[in-house]
């Protein structure tokens, strides 16, 4: 009987030797695990810097949720405090949270060890990257202890209110969150330029573009976004930065604050409006990406069967990143706009739901009739499909002209925002990390703890922002500190943020059960072995585990089939990994 | 192979298997450096660009103040096109193996790009003694902004370019050195058309028009 493979062996190309890079080989302690070098450790640097600036944005949450829940209850937080909660939540969990974790984290790790490379292409730069990456978010911390404390504009940071006395933090909070991002966009260039030319050009023999994981799909993608998108963040932030210290006006009119008539003239603050969203929805897309590119690898992986229409899912990939270029103004429909534009920007949302649609079925239809394993990764892999698509619905809403009028800057927009790029690429996140861990330590997380946490997270996260929206269909403003003393807000609404802010605080609580299990299972969990999984890309396949520095021992591995060849027909065992050679029959 | 036809291929498939079996893997250093430089330039390119456009939909008001016109420009871009004609010169060199060509043509970018930010400088100097000057007209603001994003750009080549002329003047690997020079002619070219763009619709006359339709608002 002959061995069935997945393709047809006959005309199989001898492998050729793989060109050897030269890697900087690190003596002392410092040089390995502080300064280093090394894509792994980097990626780890970033992960850790990452969730725990994370952390504190997660306890401004609650801090806003104690106000919400219980206003008139708590002496610490008055209504500038409960601003500057808001804004700094939002700007760290958008940009040093996520951006962070998902492409400097998870870039660093994976892309060179997807793609079959020994390191980054250019080590020195990507330890650079981490390194202004971690003063950025120094910096960003400071802004907490200078007189005023940090600013209180929102994550947004429109002028001219981010700028005028009166708003927290108008006179050292903006200046240093606005340096802070300045440092933010550099660093990360330099560990985009990274990326995308180790995809481009260190990919290991046999790995052509479209053998590589959607994983690293994701990232790239998303990565060429950000190099595209963060230069109108920086420019806006160089020009505020202007407006605050030297007194220009490139965002500032004529104005009159606190009955004095102030020296600036003739700026515009709607330009602002347009820079920053022209990187701010792509910012969406920069999370949303490598959220995609990894829910599909784990659902592949975990149910044991190909990426359904993988050639699909790459495009889609390619033209939600294109698309997400054309649709800024759909944040600024009640600043005032023709309506032609306005008609315009919403039909281009709109169209980005085709390809998002896409995506979604194919991961359904992957999961069907597959020999779907429910363990943690994949339970957050299907959380995340699930909360994806409520958010992905209520996005079709909010896409809509005059949908979105009544129901702008209502909680119903922070319901959908958090249900769609908060809580999805979160539990992404976690799946990932589930997913990752074994690779990364060789030690299996504890199981227990793992669906203990998804389940609170998940449940919890609902008991959030189910509610939420209809706190916005109620007329419940978003970034009020307190909403009692009206007629208009319905006494129900109150109950409805009491339980609000106890599901918030028991998802924030649950959190310690993860960063728990995340130090007990380093020390006491199960080992994995290198391939607990049985997945086929090519990280699980080095010789050790966790990978040592050069990532694949003496040879590089040499690619000779796509990432998904699961429960192939005939197959000794239901997975055959990518450097594994097509048996001759 | 073009993207586009990559992004059609069946991995899958087993005639593109073996098609997919040839890809050779990992390509040189070299080849990395220069498409590191090719992205960070499309990332400058988008920089200037918003910052074009911003200054086209701010000009689109009508109290716009166009700034004055500044005839010293006129030199320093005339230094700017020096250096970079002088860098071609040292890369033409470079490729044909005349080291004392190259080395000329190196020092020589060098003191024009030296020249121009000087200029840069004094053209900076000339304006704020002005009666025209005020910081709050946006033309004058945008002159300074883009003018200065412009200066650190070539600030930061510079940076490299000590690097290429330490290495001329040292030790160096004839294959390497000319990568490295190679390199600041492409940033430097690049950086000349940037000018020239910035410095045609920006900061020569009353281009309202051509800008407005450019950004398509005209």
């Amino acid at each position: 009987m002959t061995t069935y493979v997945a393709h047809d062996a006959s005309a199989f190309a001898p492998p050729a030797e793989v060109e050897e890079v030269e890697l900087y080989h690190p003596k002392t302690f410092i040089g390995k695990y502080i300064w280093s070098q090394d894509a792994k450790v980097i990626a780890i640097q970033y992960a850790i810097t990452a969730i725990g600036i994370g952390l504190v944005a997660l306890v401004l949450s609650w801090l806003m949720r104690l106000q919400l829940g219980f206003p008139n209850t708590f002496s610490f937080i008055d209504p500038s405090n409960y601003l500057q909660f808001v804004t700094m939540h939002g700007m760290i969990m958008v940009i040093y949270l996520l951006t962070a974790l998902f492409l400097g984290g998870f870039g660093n790790y994976l892309i060179p060890l997807m793609v079959g490379a020994r390191d980054m292409v250019f080590p020195y730069v990507n330890m650079v990257s981490y390194w202004v990456y971690l003063f950025a978010v120094l910096l960003l911390v400071a802004s907490f202890f200078v007189p005023g404390g940090p600013t209180g504009a929102g994550w947004t940071l429109y002028p001219p209110q981010a700028i005028l006395q009166g708003t927290p933090g108008a006179s050292w909070g903006i200046l240093l969150m606005l340096v802070s991002l300045a440092f933010f966009i550099v660093g990360f260039t330099m560990g985009g330029l990274n990326y995308v030319v180790t995809v481009l050009q260190a990919r290991t023999r046999g790995m052509t573009l479209m053998r590589m994981p959607l994983t690293v799909w994701g990232i790239f993608t998303a990565t060429i976004l950000a190099l595209l998108a963060f230069p109108a963040l920086l420019v806006s932030a160089i020009m505020m930065t202007l407006d605050v210290t030297l007194g220009t006006s490139f965002f500032m009119p004529a104005i009159v604050s606190m009955g004095q008539q102030l020296d600036h003239a003739g700026g515009s603050p709607v330009l602002f409006q347009h820079l920053f969203w022209f990187f701010g929805h792509p910012e969406v897309y920069i999370v949303a990406l490598p959220a995609f590119g990894i829910v599909s690898d784990l659902i592949s992986v975990h149910s044991r069967k190909n990426i359904f229409g993988y050639r699909m899912m790459v495009w889609a990939i390619v033209i939600i990143g294109g698309l997400s270029f054309v649709v800024w103004a759909h944040h600024m429909y009640v600043s005032g706009m023709n309506p032609y534009f306005g008609f315009f920007f919403a039909t281009t949302t709109l169209i980005i739901a085709v390809p998002t649609a896409l995506k979604v079925y194919n991961w359904v239809l992957t999961l069907w009739h597959g020999n779907i394993r429910l363990n943690v990764p994949m339970l957050f892999a299907i959380g995340f499909i699930f909360t994806f698509i409520n958010g992905g619905l209520t996005g079709l809403f909010l896409g809509n002209v005059t949908v979105d009028v009544p129901l702008s800057d209502t909680m119903f927009v922070v319901a959908h925002f958090h249900m769609v790029m908060a809580i999805a690429p979160i539990l992404v996140v976690f799946g990932a990390i589930y997913h990752w861990y074994p690779k990364i330590t060789g030690r299996m997380l504890n199981d227990t703890m793992g669906k203990f946490h998804f389940w609170v997270t998940f449940v919890g996260s609902y008991a959030i922002y189910y509610p939420m929206h209809y706190l916005g269909f109620a007329g419940v403003p978003r970034r009020y500190y307190a909403i009692t003393g009206t007629d208009l807000i319905p006494a129900s609404a109150h109950s409805v943020n009491v339980a609000i802010t106890i599901a918030a605080l028991i998802v924030g609580a649950v959190q310690v059960v993860f960063l728990y299990n995340l130090i007990w299972s380093y020390f006491k969990g199960k080992p994995s072995g290198g391939n607990p999984w049985g997945a086929t890309t090519l990280e699980w396949q080095t010789p050790d585990t966790p990978p040592k520095h050069g990532n694949f021992g003496a040879t590089l591995p040499v690619v000779y089939r796509w990432a998904y060849d699961y429960s192939v027909p005939g197959a000794a065992e239901d997975f055959i990994p990518q450097n594994v050679p097509p048996a001759h029959s | 192979m073009s993207l586009l036809h990559q992004l059609m291929a069946k991995p899958w498939v087993a005639d593109q298997i073996k098609v997919d079996d040839l890809y050779a893997g990992g390509a040189s250093s070299g080849l990395a450096k220069k498409l590191a430089l090719r992205v960070f330039l499309a990332v400058v390119a988008v920089l200037f660009m918003l910052l074009v456009i911003a200054y086209g939909r701010r000009m689109a008001y009508e109290d716009w103040r166009p700034s004055p016109q500044l005839g010293l420009l006129w030199a320093n871009t005339f230094a700017l096109i020096l250096s970079s004609v002088a860098l071609q010169w040292a890369q033409f060199s470079a490729r044909r193996g005349q080291m004392d060509g190259m080395r000329v043509g190196l020092l020589a970018g060098g003191a024009f790009t030296v020249v121009f930010l000087i200029g840069q400088i004094t053209a900076w100097r000339q304006l704020a003694t002005m009666v025209y000057f005020d910081v709050t007209n946006p033309a004058i603001a945008f002159f300074y902004l883009i003018t200065g994003v412009h200066g650190l750009h070539l600030l930061g080549g510079l940076v490299a370019w000590g690097r290429t002329a330490a290495k001329a003047w040292g030790d160096f690997d004839v294959a390497d050195i000319r990568q490295s020079v190679e390199l600041c002619t492409l940033y430097w070219h690049f950086l000349l058309l940037v000018w020239l763009i910035l410095f045609g619709l920006l900061f020569m006359g009353n281009n309202l028009d051509i800008l407005l339709k450019l950004c398509g608002i005209g």
